[in-house]
Parts: C-alpha cells; sequence; structure tokens
C-alpha cells in the first residue's frame, strides 16, 4: 500500500510544466497529501489564477498517484493560502541558477509601484543590485522583466505574491 | 444564485477580450506583453469564479451575500466553460464599460484605469463575505491585481497631462460608475476625484444593459463552441 511519503518523493519528481528546474514540491504547491486504503486526496493550490499551467499540473499529479496504483482526487484551493513564500529554499536556488531573480519576500500589504522601483532586486547572474524595472509583465503572469546595470543583462524578476 | 459574483466573472471575462485586443498593436511592445498577460490574469479570474458558481450550483451552498436574482437557465450547468460561453447574450452581467471596443490608446488606458479603481472596491468588499470561499478567492485576485494596478497608476501618470487622456477619462467616468453598485459610487467618485455623474447621463451606462458593441464581441468569442454544438472535445 501506498504511504503519503512515497507520494511527496513522486511529486518532488512532477517537474514545473513552464520553468521545469523546479519541481511542484519546489514550488510549494501541494498543500497536503492525505493517504487512506488506497484513496489519495491532494490539496493544490493555484500559483497565479491567469497560469495556463495550472490545468497541466493538476493532471500530473493525478498521473503521479495513479501511477503508483492509488486512486488520485486533487483539490484545488482557490485562496490566498499560496504565496511565492512557499517556494523552498532549494527551490529559489535552482531558480536562480537558471537565471530567473526569485521573489522577495510577502509584506503585508499588496506590493505597491513605488516598491518595484525603489527596492534592491538583485541580478540572478551577477548579483548587483543595479537593476532598474522594464517591464511588471513578462512572458507568463508570475513574471516581471528587469535590465541589470551592471552586467547589461536582461532578467525574469518572480513577482511577489 | 450570486449576482454579483457573476457579474464579476463576465466583467473579467469580457475586459480580458478586450485587452487582448491590443496584442500585437500596442504603441510599444513592452505593452504588446503587458495587456497580453494582463488579459491572460483577467480571464484567469473569471475562469476562478465561474468555478466557484459552479460548485454552488453543484449543491455544496449558497455563495456570497449578495441579494438573490433571477438565475439564467443556463446556469443549472455545472460546468465553468459553458458559464461562460453557452449563454445567450441577454444573460451575461457585464457592465457597458467592459464591452467598449475602445481603439485608441487613451481611452484604452483610462478604461484600465477606471476599471481597476472600480475593481478593488468590489474586490475589497467581497474580501469580507461571510462565505470563505469568497473571501477566500477575492483575497487572491485582489493580490494579483495589484499588479494590474500598478501598470495602470504607471499609465495615468505619464498621460494625466494630455487633452487626449482627460477627455477619455470624461468619456468613460460615467461608465466607470455604472459598473459599481449604487452604494460604492460616491467611495469611487471620491478616489478619482469626480462628481456623480447624473441619471441622464449614467442612462444605457449602467449594468443591466447591454451596449451594441458586446453583440460582436459575444459572435466572435462564442463562434468555436458554437461551431462544435454537439460538445467536442479538445
Amino acid at each position: 500500500m501506498v504511504t503519503a511519503e512515497q507520494i511527496w518523493s513522486a511529486f518532488g519528481e512532477i517537474p514545473d510544466p513552464e520553468i521545469p528546474v523546479v519541481s511542484l514540491v519546489d514550488l510549494g504547491v501541494i498543500r497536503s497529501v492525505d493517504v487512506e486504503n488506497g484513496h489519495v486526496r491532494v490539496e493544490f493550490t493555484p500559483t497565479f489564477l491567469g497560469c495556463p499551467a495550472l490545468e497541466v499540473m493538476k493532471r500530473a499529479l493525478e498521473e503521479k498517484v495513479a501511477g503508483l496504483g492509488a486512486e488520485p482526487e486533487v483539490q484545488v484551493i482557490q485562496d490566498d493560502s499560496w504565496s511565492t513564500d512557499k517556494i523552498t529554499p532549494a527551490g529559489r536556488e535552482k531558480l536562480r541558477a537558471a537565471g530567473f531573480a526569485p521573489p522577495a519576500p510577502r509584506e503585508a500589504g499588496i506590493p505597491k509601484l513605488v516598491q518595484l522601483h525603489a527596492k534592491a532586486f538583485r541580478c540572478p547572474y551577477c548579483n548587483s543590485t543595479q537593476t532598474k524595472l522594464e517591464n511588471i509583465f513578462g512572458p507568463t503572469p508570475c513574471r516581471s522583466l528587469r535590465y541589470c546595470e551592471s552586467c547589461r543583462q536582461p532578467f525574469e524578476q518572480f513577482k511577489t505574491i | 444564485m450570486n449576482e454579483l459574483l457573476l457579474g464579476l466573472a463576465d466583467d473579467e471575462l469580457v475586459i480580458g477580450w478586450r485587452d487582448s485586443e491590443w496584442t500585437g498593436i500596442a504603441p510599444l511592445l513592452e505593452e504588446d506583453v503587458a495587456f497580453s498577460s494582463i488579459a491572460q490574469n483577467e480571464i484567469g479570474h473569471a475562469r476562478a469564479v465561474y468555478e466557484l458558481l459552479a460548485e454552488v450550483r453543484s449543491g455544496a451552498g449558497q455563495a456570497g451575500t449578495s441579494a438573490p436574482g433571477r438565475a439564467p437557465s443556463s446556469l443549472r450547468t455545472l460546468d465553468p466553460d459553458a458559464l461562460a460561453f453557452d449563454r445567450p447574450l441577454d444573460e451575461y452581467r457585464c457592465a457597458p464599460l467592459v464591452e467598449l471596443r475602445l481603439l485608441d490608446w487613451a481611452h484604452a488606458i483610462a478604461r484600465r484605469w477606471l476599471y481597476e479603481e472600480a475593481d478593488e472596491i468590489r474586490i475589497s468588499a467581497l474580501m469580507q463575505d461571510d462565505d470563505p470561499r469568497v473571501a477566500g478567492l477575492a483575497a487572491k485576485i485582489n493580490r494579483e491585481e495589484a499588479y494590474h494596478r500598478m501598470h495602470a497608476e504607471m499609465w495615468r501618470e505619464r498621460l494625466a497631462d494630455t487633452p487626449q487622456f482627460q477627455a477619455a477619462v470624461d468619456d468613460l467616468w460615467p461608465y466607470a460608475a455604472g459598473l459599481v453598485p449604487t452604494e460604492q459610487r460616491e467611495a469611487l467618485a471620491t478616489r478619482i476625484h469626480r462628481s456623480l455623474p447624473s441619471d441622464k447621463v449614467l442612462l444605457g451606462k449602467e449594468r443591466g444593459v447591454h451596449t451594441e458593441q458586446l453583440a460582436e464581441l459575444w459572435d466572435e468569442m462564442t463562434s468555436v463552441r458554437r461551431s462544435a454544438p454537439a460538445g467536442a472535445q479538445w
């Protein structure tokens, strides 16, 4: 009979559909796994609601559970419980190494434009904080575009939510 | 059925379609990216609210606080896609502001700004809803909308002293007032430093009526689904 530990370990092998260097466990989108008599109930928290990868992630979770011979039930939790703070330290390091600047910590209030201009966002390539905002929006809802004035490299910055 | 939530979902769906019309033709490449991303996000919010409404219809209890309204016939379905695309035109609850096809940049930006201001009032109210599913989803939407507001605010500052932008805000402000319920209009007027439009000015601009532009958009938006009326698997 499959255990929760085996399920978690299997989920750690599912790459993010858009940034495959991190797994769904690294992203922190799996809130809980409950195993009972071969039935596996998973609570999954979406990143951005507009993210087209959500369905792919949900299906990948179901397939993984079924592949271990258990019956999956993936429940999507549409509330504010996922935050970019849930990305694990290992996940943040993998993102940075792949050229994506990890998100700044969530603050009590919602982010303001002045913070995106004023805060010290680090270039993932050269570690400089001499970077500027190019576009609040990027290739996916979760990322902004910044430019490093030290190494003259544009890079993608994870938005904080 | 919660008319307030259906209005929110329909607004987000339709403004998402309108915003996506700038993909490829925005005056700056960065704005092609921004409008496309905002559109994607707004449609994602619509989907999440339709899903909640579908869940409510499936018997998990009444969602939200707003006054019970007449449930449109097609809301008997439990499928969020059917909610988005299979209703006849007169069962949509979006406001005229989001329906307008706006072909100049000043108007497009004025609408984004006015919409986000109005939407923030509405979302903040929903975050206090007694139903934790409604409050939770509203809190998540609010976090994401923060980035839309930043974009709108950045452009408002950039265009604020141009006559084109001022004229666009004059044109669209009554529509923005018509998007929120009467009791929220004063708060919106204060935020954007305008006085409340008269009933005469509001005529045809308030939620509850539709513009001709919605008919064209609906025709395009639903054409693929209508091409396979028996239901197709994509």
